[in-house]
């Protein structure tokens, strides 16, 4: 696909993040018998947000303010790594998936950064916890685009998102469909891990038992909550498109392919509602146990890659 | 050479000159800054030529009487890149020093300790360029001998002095292999001139495998690999700050070069060559961080992070050496430039942490990670440079860390596509322990820089930071513009590693230009999208500003859950920080935890102190060396004083040589059967 409709990979990110918000709102009202809230709560909220003032610690200084700010731009530009659906990403090169993983990297160092910078026994309470799995995270992720290199590209030397996205067909599905599984198993892991959700992390509370991502943003109001609320719809929706580009195969019908990925990434929003439903948090020593399984799925996804053909 | 020789002279003499003022301190002080860094900026140039031009520079080489020695000194460019590195930060650690010893001045030395700092970076430079086996050994022990007496600066603290013999000792182990190394290969090849080695020493490789451990042991324990690294924790806090900047950021370097220097002498190296390296790299990185982690002194926490980024050279070297074995010339130079720009790299923004600690022990005299915070507030100017530093030792976007990262990431990715299961194993052992070490540098450094400048003064100590003078500021600052432009101009950096590459791989330029094209092209996407990201940094950052223009802002406490009287205390530790990693990693790391909790209905002060040791000193080398002391211990009846005796010993000995000389090999002697 040519230059002009690759902007709509971060176009659709950036419009249609927030609805999956709303998804996974509504997956869990509607398992608990609850009316919910309306689709469109999170970009209310994002208006709301913006329209406010804002009141920081006097503990602070310019990082606390910094944060939420280097954080989304360091998400945007994670967006414009991403291919979706039939379209390439904007800036596609070899090895981008690191500069992927690491502007991650990035935002998680800052939201830390401005939560230390309160000097608040909660903040610091979520940011070593944060840090803690985020160790257990980045060789899951880096360790499952490995894998998806190496089954996905074959002879060519273009190891970059928007490759690796195009060669998923039909036929590697036969071949491999098993190590694919795998890998969108480790990944869900991840994301559920990047984007605080329950097994990993309550999104609804902060109280001492899950003091991680929420209580991380405890100090922040108004924009700055703003930004790291878009910046955390983004994050969700960048983790989803990777998986979804995962699993579904490259046709060559727009629309179709559009209407696919749109698809697959409300199911999986869905599936993360569900899993919200059925399961309580992990107690806290089980979470490594979990971060470890994910890795452990995506060295034994790149082991089988080496069986005799 | 003229100008480099010249610079080296200026080096020699300004310590000299130094030395002989030192009964006025300030003055000594001055001039041994100075000419430290003219010296190091006037020997910098032909370095900087050598690069530029990507030829050699002419061979200067005098006779010298002792056996096997000649006095050759030539800038390749694999010698030019360290040397560069080694006398620019010098410079400027010299700079930074003139300011950090002035409170020094009617205690100690001053002219003293700039002789040994000139004489480290002048033996420094002519490790790098010596080109005779004998004229290096001798470089490298004057080498570990300055930086002994840099070290044992403050030899009144019993943990300075401790500091420098395990220092000293350290080194000699490592010389020792050393030595069996240059001896063996003189034997086999007749000569120890480098370039003569190269040409005539047809190794077996039995002989090559052998020569090949040594020179790791040899070249490991200068360098920091574990388990070879035990002095690095001790000897690098006790040092004073400029001196922990130099030798961590260049000194170690120089074992890395050693290592270089060896594939060079040794020829085409086995596919285990390259699986040691990197099992070296991974273990190195990975407990190199763990162990930062578990520190609560922020001199020994960055030596920690030290031994991981020597790790990360390593993995790099390994992917480098690899590729030479498989046959595949990008990996192998996508390998080696990684590995060559994380040298560049890591001394810029080490040297500039090691700095900024040194800025905050300068103000608030005490390094204890529990005893600082808030200072972010006090010491704007340290606090920036060191966020800069820290963001680069993470290897995050857009300075220079990843930079180098990305070269070895992307080297490894060809590897682990293109060969067998002999190279995808190490490839993929790479990419893990590298997004391992990324995850838990960042964890590492959120708690130094956090809990260092941000937050509350946890004590008094604190309260008193200040910004440093203009002589310290102005290094700081040069090393965080240095991360940031490499880090935005490294498609600009790499040609210049070139002809080192075409040196270290054997292929020529031409072909290697194409190698080198593809990292070029993954580098310059790299920046446009850093560009992208400060740019929406700063989109960002008007956007907040317009939105809250005409809005009401206010301050207010942080938010303590009501709890009426917060204090600085109930903020996170580093050690509570680190808990939860250090915790999960007990099996490695075993702190030992003293406990004294709150009893009765009223309890008093409760307390919780927490240490972790490094593993391999006491669980491995206080064992070895105890044992080895116990069996001298049986031996040390020889010793007992009598000088009658000890002239018995000595006819003994001479009777037993005689026998053996005229009694066993008779026909050595003529004329005596």
């Amino acid at each position: 696909m040519n230059h002009v409709t690759s902007i709509l990979s971060p176009v659709a990110a950036l419009v249609l993040s927030p609805l999956l918000l709303g998804i996974i709102n509504r997956t869990k009202a509607v398992c608990a018998g609850r009316c919910g809230q309306p689709l469109m709560q999170a970009y209310w909220e994002l208006w709301k947000l913006l329209h406010k003032g804002a009141v920081t610690s006097y503990t602070t200084t310019w990082i606390f303010r910094a944060g939420p700010m280097i954080s989304l731009a360091a998400t945007l530009t994670a967006a414009l790594l991403m291919p979706f659906a039939n379209f390439d990403a904007p800036i596609h090169f070899a090895g981008d998936f690191v500069l992927f993983a690491y502007l991650l990297g990035l935002g998680r160092f800052f939201t830390v950064l401005a939560a230390l910078d309160t000097g608040s026994a909660f903040e610091g309470m979520g940011a070593s916890r944060e840090v803690f799995f985020s160790t257990m995270v980045e060789p899951a992720l880096l360790l499952s685009i490995a894998a998806i290199a190496r089954e996905a590209i074959g002879n060519s030397i273009l190891v970059d998102l928007t490759a690796m996205h195009h060669h998923i067909s039909g036929p590697l599905w036969a071949n491999a469909g098993l190590i694919l599984i795998f890998i969108a198993v480790a990944l869900f892991i991840v994301m559920l891990a990047e984007c605080s959700r329950i097994p990993i992390d309550d999104p609804n509370t902060h109280l001492e038992l899950t003091m991680i991502h929420e209580v991380m943003v405890l100090d922040h109001g108004g924009p700055d909550l703003a930004f790291i609320l878009y910046g955390s719809a983004i994050k969700m929706w960048l983790l989803g498109t990777l998986i979804a580009g995962l699993l579904l195969p490259v046709t060559n019908w727009l629309l179709l392919d559009v209407f696919l990925s749109l698809t697959l990434l409300f199911l999986m929003a869905v599936l993360v509602g569900v899993v919200e439903s059925v399961m309580a948090r992990l107690r806290m020593v089980r979470v490594p146990q979990l971060l470890a399984g994910a890795t452990t799925l995506a060295i034994l996804a790149l082991v089988l890659e080496y069986r005799i053909p | 050479m003229q100008l480099f020789l010249f610079g080296l002279a200026v080096l020699i003499g300004g310590g000299l000159v130094s030395l002989f003022c030192s009964r006025w301190a300030r003055l000594a002080n001055g001039i041994g800054g100075l000419s430290a860094a003219a010296g190091s900026i006037l020997a910098a140039i032909p370095a900087l030529q050598v690069l530029a031009t990507g030829q050699p520079s002419e061979l200067y080489a005098k006779n010298w009487q002792l056996p096997f020695a000649s006095f050759a000194l030539q800038l390749n460019p694999i010698s030019a890149w360290f040397a560069a590195i080694i006398l620019s930060l010098s410079a400027l650690a010299a700079i930074y020093g003139i300011g950090y010893m002035r409170p020094y001045a009617g205690k100690k030395s001053l002219g003293a300790s700039w002789l040994f700092y000139n004489l480290l970076v002048a033996t420094m430079t002519l490790v790098v360029s010596a080109r005779n086996g004998m004229l290096f050994m001798l470089a490298w022990e004057g080498m570990a001998l300055s930086s002994y007496f840099l070290v044992a600066f403050e030899d009144e603290k019993p943990n300075v002095r401790e500091a420098g013999r395990v220092y000293l000792i350290a080194s000699h182990l490592g010389v020792a292999f050393l030595l069996a190394f240059f001896v063996l290969v003189g034997a086999q090849s007749g000569s120890l001139d480098f370039d003569k080695i190269a040409q005539t020493g047809n190794f077996t490789s039995q002989q090559a495998n052998v020569l090949f451990l040594l020179a790791i042991v040899g070249f490991g324990v200068k360098a920091g690999f574990l388990p070879l690294h035990v002095w690095l924790p001790d000897a690098h806090p006790a040092a004073p700050s400029h001196v922990s900047a130099v030798m961590s950021g260049v000194m170690i370097k120089t074992g890395i070069y050693g290592v270089v220097l060896t594939l060079s002498l040794l020829g085409h190296p086995p596919l285990w060559w390259g699986w040691l390296l990197v099992a070296i790299g991974a273990t190195s990185g990975v407990l190199g961080v763990l162990f930062a982690l578990a520190q609560h002194d922020l001199k020994r926490l960055l030596a920690y992070h030290s031994v991981e980024n020597i790790g990360i050279i390593a993995l790099g070297l390994g992917v480098g050496f690899l590729g030479i074995s498989l046959s595949q010339p990008t990996m192998a130079t996508l390998g080696f430039a990684g590995a060559l720009l994380h040298v560049l790299n890591h001394a810029v923004f080490k040297g500039l942490l090691f700095l900024g600690a040194g800025a905050v022990i300068h103000s608030s005299h005490t390094a204890s990670l529990d005893q600082l915070g808030g200072l972010m507030k006090r010491m704007p100017w340290t606090a920036v440079t060191f966020l800069v530093g820290a963001v680069a030792i993470c290897g995050l976007p857009p300075l220079n860390g990843f930079a180098s990262e990305l070269l070895i990431y992307v080297g490894s990715f060809q590897e682990e596509v293109f060969s067998g299961v002999g190279g995808a194993v190490p490839a993929l052992a790479v990419i893990g322990s590298l997004a391992a070490i990324g995850g838990l540098a960042a964890s590492c450094f959120t708690k130094a820089f956090g809990v260092v400048f941000l937050g509350e003064p946890r004590s008094e100590n604190a309260r008193q930071g200040h910004d440093p003078g203009l002589l310290m500021i102005f290094p700081m600052v040069v090393l965080a513009m240095a991360c940031l432009l490499i880090g935005l101009f490294a498609p600009q950096v790499i040609p210049y590693l070139n002809p080192a590459l075409s040196l270290l791989t054997h292929v020529s330029q031409d072909k290697l230009t194409l190698s080198m094209a593809s990292a070029t092209t993954v580098l310059a996407s790299v920046t446009l999208v850093a560009c992208i990201l400060l740019g929406l940094i700063g989109l960002l950052a008007a956007i907040r500003y317009w939105l809250l223009a005409n809005r009401q802002v206010g301050t207010s406490p942080t938010w303590d859950c009501g709890f009426a009287a917060p204090t600085p205390h109930m903020q996170y530790t580093a050690s509570s920080f680190a808990e939860p990693i250090v915790d999960f990693h007990q099996g490695i790391l075993r702190p030992s935890v003293h406990f004294h909790p709150p009893q009765g209905l009223f309890p008093d002060d409760a307390a919780l102190e927490t240490h972790t040791a490094d593993l391999f000193m006491h669980g491995f080398y206080a064992r070895l060396f105890g044992a080895a002391g116990w069996v001298a211990s049986k031996l040390s009846w020889i010793q007992h004083g009598r000088l009658s005796l000890y002239v018995l010993y000595i006819a003994l000995t001479l009777l037993v040589l005689l026998v053996w000389y005229f009694g066993i090999e008779p026909a050595v002697l003529p004329g005596i059967n």
